[in-house]
């Protein structure tokens, strides 16, 4: 039986469980802290640095999807600082890769495009990418285009740890690095891949996605956390 | 009150933030008794004036007449807005970036591989630029309003703020695509 | 082993080292190698047959004695005199003149005194002096002296509470306190433990981890026993780069001669206490010497950082508590167990005890591998023991740190070499590299260069070190090139400081020092480069280009 932890997020009192990470406790007590990469029902990444917080007595800023929780803590979810960095976070993002979201499938249901809206990303100040990876639509129901592929790696996990299959994994490295099938083959050639479609339906952007649909017509919130939340209820 | 001096400016794009600047319905002619059109596609002025208050310019650099003219809105520009994706970020106009010598593979496409008759270039067909350009790759633009296009309450909102002397902030009202 | 058996090894080989009149060293380094010291090594012994000196000459193969410029170096005892660029043919003359004749070879021998007179070496303290692949040697000079004291007469606590009191700082870049780290180890609920050596120094320039793996492997060995005995571990791995084969194979040797000396192994000195080493060979990632990268190196997955808390020392190889110490750290353990904490924090300065080893590099007239006081100054080290810049050239900066250290200009010379001070500067103390600027170099090419280094070896994993570095590289590209204004200055430092506070681990963290400082202490060659679309140094604008460091 695990004690509960008593902290405070945004000067509210907040009581999470012990081993729960920030956003979790936040999330649980109807919080919000902005996320990109993390996915309920899987394992932590923090690799997106959307979900940054600051710590009372701390000078630097912890990515609260994976930061756990401790007693007394003092969480500030919101300030001008996190601010310019989750900007910073979701603008490097825009520009890593030549988004598109006028002609991309995710159009309307893209949480990077959502992202931007919220934080105010209204213009790029770096330069955009516009990398010419082949779009692999070697699979009979699915595609990828990994020029709108932003790393976050929920679909490698999804793979992984719900699936159990581990299909995707990365390759390469820094921003060179690619979300890959078995070992660099195209998707309809998989021999691990069991079509499952978890990894689509986890894609934040438009990067995998249901062949000749638009995300918004593809049910597909929450289907992890849904599966993991039955899988607990056995 | 004097009128403002307001311009609007095509560069490439589908129109279609023009359309939505239009969509604005009984707006527009409120608009109308506040600013005076002194250049846009709309309106037969061959050159860019000097002296304008608010300029919304659509689309991206595509060619060397639109980075000169460009540079000649900034110069006589009090206010530059990109108005739409193309303007803010390049949008389906810089797709050709992806391309290896895309200038030249659009070109190939529209005018000798889609042509049926006359294949080939046209020589009035300006050079375009190697890479397509969002507007801040080339002059500084005071605000954006992302879009493809941004709709007409979003375009009318941000003229209002702007005749009323007061910079718009556009978090959580605009949308990309 | 027995206590009495190292005594009587450590006895007999001491008296069989005395029994020679001359030891030659012979470095047979990496840095040496390359120039032809096994040649070299093979002239001394067969010269010292050809003159029938065998009796009173002894001939060793060692490691690096620091002065790498002078390869192949040789130092022969007595009187530490130190040849330069020998070849067999000046090893004959040597063996002639110095070793039968008694006569130093004055034309021969390494001038600058400066170099050795302002060090102080206690991490190198064998480093030239012993035969790395005889662990005999090792004991001869008091080595594994340390472990059997550790065992026999202290505890876990009492070692860790000497390593605390002697204010030893880890040497790996962050400057833990290592008596802490080890506390935090050995008080966390969990078993087995681990200890990991750090050697993969990836950082281009820097290769003290290298030397001492090279020319003392059996210092780090024992610094892992006691650690491993401190923390309650009987299992170490030593995480070192394929890039560095000779350390590898030394290393090796130096496991399996202790193993079979007993001082590895099951009830090590008839104790209880039993610790075996394993070396892991990194696949040549800069990343990969992140403590976390190396968790999952080790354990067979992609050198990728992840979060901390929960720290190695709670949840670290296999979710299980794990002690990784840079190997310079570890060296300096034995040391400290032998003279006490008083003695090692009476060195150095009052926060920041003990010495650094820093490879110094770049262009100063004595480059070479380096062990100092904490708390000496810059400018000691560039001027006393690195002899300057070349004549007629103007020093212009150092940068100090490795690859995201940052450049320090002239007026901060006088800056003392501590954790403290150096990070108030910019700079970092990180893995020890010092490179030295002349006005030859450009600073913003500079610091494109080192950019560029940091986005080759980002793993990927996070926004701002991925794709944040990029952009800056972008940015700085143009800046070579006159592309961008003076207006975009803010634009970079602020991008800066998100990669910097924002980015998953060390290598973001710190990857924008350079443009940070060299923003920050020669802002005057950004804006000739923007505004007068010139490059003081000459380097860029299509003159000869290329990094900023050859």
């Amino acid at each position: 039986m695990s004690k509960p932890v008593e902290l405070t997020i945004d000067g509210k009192k907040v009581t999470a469980k012990e081993g729960e990470t920030i956003l979790e406790a936040a999330r649980r007590n109807g919080l919000y802290i902005p996320a990109l990469c993390y996915l309920e029902g899987v394992s932590s990444f923090g690799g997106c640095r959307v979900c940054v917080v600051e710590l009372k007595g701390s000078p630097r800023v912890f990515a609260s999807c994976v930061t756990p929780v401790t007693g007394g803590m003092e969480v500030v979810t919101d300030s001008e600082k996190l601010r310019r960095y989750r900007r910073w976070a979701v603008e490097l993002l825009l520009a890593e890769r030549p988004h598109v979201c006028s002609v991309c499938v995710a159009n309307g249901s893209c949480e990077l495009q959502q992202l931007a809206t919220e934080l105010g990303v209204d213009h790029l100040r770096v330069d955009r990418e516009w990398t010419d990876y082949e779009v692999d639509l070697t699979h009979e129901r699915f595609a990828y285009d990994p020029n709108r592929c932003i790393l976050c790696t929920r679909c490698i996990r999804v793979c992984d740890e719900v699936e159990g299959v581990h299909t995707l994994d990365l390759m390469l490295r820094g921003k060179n690095s690619k979300v890959i099938f078995d070992l660099d083959e195209n998707w309809g050639f998989s021999r691990s891949c069991t079509s499952c479609g978890k990894c689509s339906a986890s894609c934040p952007v438009g990067a995998l996605y249901v062949k000749g649909k638009p995300l918004s017509e593809v049910k597909k919130k929450d289907l992890v956390s849904f599966i993991m939340e039955r899988r607990s209820e056995k | 009150m004097a009128k403002i001096r307001l311009a609007t400016v095509w560069l490439s794009g589908c129109s279609g933030c023009h359309m939505s600047f239009l969509d604005q319905d009984e707006k527009i002619l409120e608009l109308a008794g506040k600013a005076e059109l002194v250049y846009s596609p709309i309106a037969d002025v061959k050159d860019f004036p000097e002296n304008v208050d608010v300029t919304l310019v659509e689309g991206a650099v595509g060619n060397e007449e639109q980075l000169q003219l460009l540079k000649k809105i900034r110069r006589n520009s009090r206010i530059l807005v990109a108005l739409g994706d193309c303007a803010v970020n390049g949008n389906v106009t810089a797709l050709r970036n992806s391309l290896r010598n895309g200038d030249e593979e659009v070109l190939k496409r529209a005018y000798v591989e889609n042509a049926s008759l006359n294949q080939g270039v046209p020589e009035q067909v300006p050079r375009l630029l190697k890479r397509v350009l969002a507007l801040n790759e080339v002059v500084k633009v005071d605000v954006y309003v992302p879009g493809c296009p941004p709709n007409a309450e979003l375009i009318s909102q941000v003229l209002n703020e702007l005749l009323e002397g007061r910079a718009p902030v556009l978090e959580g009202r605009f949308k990309y695509g | 082993m027995k206590p009495d058996e190292l005594r009587s090894l450590a006895q007999k080989e001491s008296e069989l080292r005395k029994s020679y009149r001359y030891r030659i060293n012979v470095c047979c380094s990496s840095g040496c190698m390359p120039f032809g010291s096994l040649k070299v090594l093979s002239a001394f012994k067969d010269a010292v047959r050809e003159f029938g000196v065998e009796e009173e000459c002894y001939v060793a193969r060692t490691g690096c004695v620091g002065t790498c410029s002078l390869a192949p170096a040789v130092l022969v005892e007595p009187g530490d005199y130190l040849y330069q660029n020998v070849t067999p043919e000046k090893a004959r003359e040597i063996v002639k003149e110095h070793i039968v004749g008694g006569r130093p070879v004055k034309s021969m021998l390494y001038g600058n005194e400066a170099f050795f007179k302002k060090q102080l070496r206690i991490v190198l303290r064998n480093a030239g002096k012993i035969d790395p692949l005889r662990i005999e040697d090792y004991i001869a000079v008091g080595g594994y002296y340390a472990l059997l004291k550790a065992l026999t007469r202290m505890t876990p606590q009492g070692v860790i509470e000497e390593v605390a009191l002697s204010g030893l700082k880890g040497r790996g870049g962050a400057g833990f306190l290592t008596g802490l780290k080890w506390r935090y180890v050995a008080r966390a609920p969990g078993s087995p433990k681990y200890v990991i050596a750090n050697l993969d120094e990836g950082d281009p320039g820097v290769f003290a981890n290298r030397t001492l793996a090279e020319a003392d492997p059996h210092a780090i060995l024992e610094g892992m026993a006691i650690a491993a005995y401190a923390v309650g571990s009987q299992k170490g791995y030593i995480y070192v780069r394929s890039e560095y084969p000779l350390a590898v194979q030394t290393l090796k040797k130096a496991i399996e001669a202790a193993r079979s000396m007993g001082v590895l192994g099951d009830n090590i000195f008839e104790t209880s206490f039993s610790f075996d080493v394993e070396l892991r060979l990194g696949a040549g990632a800069f990343v990969a010497g992140e403590e976390t990268a190396i968790l999952a190196s080790i354990e067979g997955r992609r050198a990728m950082p992840r979060p901390r808390p929960p720290y190695p020392a709670q949840s670290g190889l296999w979710g299980k508590p794990t002690l990784i110490n840079n190997v310079e750290t570890l060296a300096n353990v034995p040391v400290i167990l032998l003279k006490g904490s008083e003695w090692f924090s009476s060195i150095g300065s009052k926060n920041c005890t003990g010495t650094k080893c820093f490879s110094l590099t770049g262009k100063v007239n004595n480059p070479g591998l380096i062990e100092v006081p904490m708390g000496i100054t810059l400018r000691e080290v560039v001027f006393d023991i690195g002899g300057g810049v070349a004549p007629g050239r103007r020093f212009k900066a150092v940068q100090v740190g490795g690859p995201s250290g940052g450049f320090l200009p002239e007026q901060l010379l006088d800056l003392p070499i501590d954790y403290e001070s150096l990070t108030k500067a910019g700079a970092i103390m990180g893995s020890g590299g010092i490179v030295v600027l002349d006005d030859t170099s450009c600073m913003v090419d500079t610091a494109k260069f080192f950019t560029e280094f940091c986005v080759d070896e980002s793993c990927g994993k996070c926004t701002p070190c991925r794709a944040g570095l990029y952009k800056l590289y972008k940015v700085l590209d143009g800046f070579t090139r006159g592309e961008g204004s003076v207006e975009d200055f803010s634009k970079v430092e602020e991008l800066c400081e998100f990669i910097k506070e924002a980015s998953l681990c060390g290598l973001g963290q710190t990857a924008p020092n350079p443009t940070l400082t060299t923003l920050r202490y020669f802002r005057d060659e950004y804006i000739a480069h923007l505004v007068e679309k010139r490059c003081p140094a000459g380097k860029c604008f299509g003159n000869s280009g290329g990094g900023g460091v050859e």
